[in-house]
């Protein structure tokens, strides 16, 4: 784990993580600039840390609603607003990217932040960006192994000597500047069904685990998936961190969560994926025993030590800005958090 | 409220024809209901690969789009080497796996064989009932022999082709009240 940097003796992690969606506010329908948007983002990161948060991450999504396309740009102005907390991408899509560039960025980070960044690297669950950038669709699988791979031996080795289908092979390259600890932590970025965890444990790599919602225990089957394949190829399972990520929303009670939050999810959803968000499924969200962290701080404290203690995770982080919602409810939540949800977390998940 | 109609066939009239007399029969009794109808000839539809259903673009995004945005469905389709068409099974291929949910789907099924009968049973149900629609459960089986020059000759297919369109509105008025009574209960 301290490959990693994760300390279990200090509990589970929690984090805070945005896609960086632009989307008019459904009780306004008003929807602040990109500029003003970005500068939500980065405020975000500084209050999280104030509140104790460890982590705050961004992710890319070259489509409309959307604003952090160049997610790492943005990373780099939080590494130099804040002074302590872990800073990720979430996630990179390293299918259309040149994980060598990555690197660099990500590199570069690392030594803004004196030590502070990571990689989570995924492969879209939109497809728009294939022809913006110039990929094929067809080659969504291999392009993401090939370049995984790539940037996974790039981490490792100071020279590489890599050849593959994507991209020019490398001839006793050295991608620099290197980390500040000469590595980074870089993670798998890991949803939909147990075949994309499994995968992810052959290789023997951290896994962040998308949890948008329904039962709890769906979820601990690809955990599980993760930890066993790992094991059958070799690896320790224990010394894997798992991260999962999901929708968050607290206010005082969770009635008055649900009734804040709902319009934004629903219309964020429409906007972002043609479907609202149905109610029945929101309500059922409530449950202990689903995934879905949006209810009154004690509830949420609930949910979470419930799933850690399903799914044994070493962090997990929080989606709460998603649909528009207005700056000054993003304080409150992270205020909630700060002042109930992380303390009573710490105390029952240190060691 | 909008109903959509879809003919599943690129090629024929029979289907088009049931589903002209269904879509006359909604117009002239229901006369609040926004009624559109696709019929899958009159478009250039890509096969599905797997892309959310707003990202592809012409007459596909427009057909998806349509479907997506539709409160009941009423789907007509011909029977092809004993199933449904590949038109069809590829607007499916398009939605998203839940698209159906909250929303009303009925059938009608024109064949050239009544040995077909069960074919809309036991393969098209099923791909709605994943997709979670809410299923009007009897269909209207129309022979060729019902047909004569772009008509349908038998009365009794009229007859069924009315209580079709009457099930599908009041299925679905019937759901979306208590479905709008349940939600009221959230509270959010």
């Amino acid at each position: 784990m301290e490959k990693y940097r994760i300390d279990q003796r200090k509990g589970l992690e929690f984090g805070i993580y945005s896609l960086g969606d632009h989307i008019p506010d459904p009780n306004t329908g008003k929807r602040i600039s990109a500029e003003q948007r970005i500068h939500e983002i980065i405020e975000l990161a500084k209050i999280a840390e104030q509140a104790g948060i460890d982590f705050f991450s961004v992710g890319e999504s070259h489509q409309e609603y959307f604003t952090t396309q160049a997610h790492s740009v943005v990373l780099a102005a939080i590494a130099q607003a804040t002074e302590k907390i872990k800073i990720a991408s979430s996630s990179t899509i390293i299918s259309t990217s040149d994980p060598v560039r990555v690197y660099e960025d990500f590199a570069t980070i690392d030594l803004i932040s004196k030590g502070r960044a990571e990689i989570i690297a995924g492969r879209a669950s939109r497809v728009g960006l294939f022809d913006l950038l110039g990929y094929n669709l067809k080659d969504y699988e291999e392009l993401y192994e090939e370049k995984f791979e790539l940037l996974l031996k790039i981490n490792e080795e100071e020279s590489v000597n890599w050849s593959g289908q994507f991209r020019a092979p490398l001839k006793d390259a050295n991608v620099i500047p290197r980390p500040k600890a000469g590595y980074l932590p870089i993670w798998r970025a890991v949803g939909g069904p147990p075949a994309s965890a499994i995968k992810a444990g052959y290789a023997g790599v951290p896994m962040f685990l998308a949890t948008l919602g329904g039962p709890v225990t769906s979820f601990k089957y690809s955990i599980d998936a993760y930890r066993e394949a790992a094991r059958q190829n070799g690896h320790n399972a224990k010394e894997l961190p798992i991260a999962t990520a999901g929708l968050f929303y607290t206010a005082e009670t969770t009635q008055q969560a649900q009734k804040e939050y709902y319009p934004y999810i629903n219309e964020g959803m429409k906007v972002t994926n043609g479907r609202g968000y149905p109610k029945q499924q929101f309500a059922q969200g409530a449950d202990p025993r689903d995934v879905l962290n949006i209810g009154s701080p004690q509830q949420i404290i609930e949910k979470i030590l419930y799933q850690h203690e399903q799914f044994g995770h070493q962090r997990y982080i929080a989606q709460m800005d998603f649909g528009g919602v207005p700056f000054d409810k993003l304080r409150k939540n992270i205020e909630l958090i700060g002042t109930e949800i992380l303390p009573a977390i710490k105390k029952h998940t240190a060691k | 409220m909008k109903i959509v109609g879809i003919s599943g066939s690129n090629v024929g009239s029979k289907t088009r024809t049931a589903i002209n007399y269904t879509i006359k029969d909604l117009v002239e009794n229901y006369p609040d209901v926004e009624v559109v109808l696709l019929d899958l000839a009159d478009y250039t539809i890509q096969f599905s690969d797997g892309r959310n259903y707003l990202e592809y673009e012409g007459d596909t995004k427009y057909v998806a789009q349509t479907i997506m945005e539709a409160d009941a469905i009423i789907i007509g389709t011909p029977i092809f080497q004993a199933s449904i068409p590949a038109t069809l099974k590829n607007i499916f291929d398009l939605l998203p796996v839940d698209a159906l949910r909250d929303k009303v789907v009925s059938m009608l099924v024109t064949a050239g064989s009544p040995k077909h009968y069960l074919i809309a049973e036991q393969q098209l149900k099923p791909i709605l009932s994943y997709m979670k629609a809410v299923l009007v459960q009897t269909y209207v089986f129309i022979e060729e022999k019902d047909f004569y020059r772009n008509e349908i000759i038998n009365d009794d297919i009229l007859f069924r082709i009315n209580l079709l369109v009457e099930d599908t509105v009041v299925l679905l008025e019937t759901y979306t009240k208590i479905r709008e009574a349940k939600e009221a209960e959230y509270g959010f």
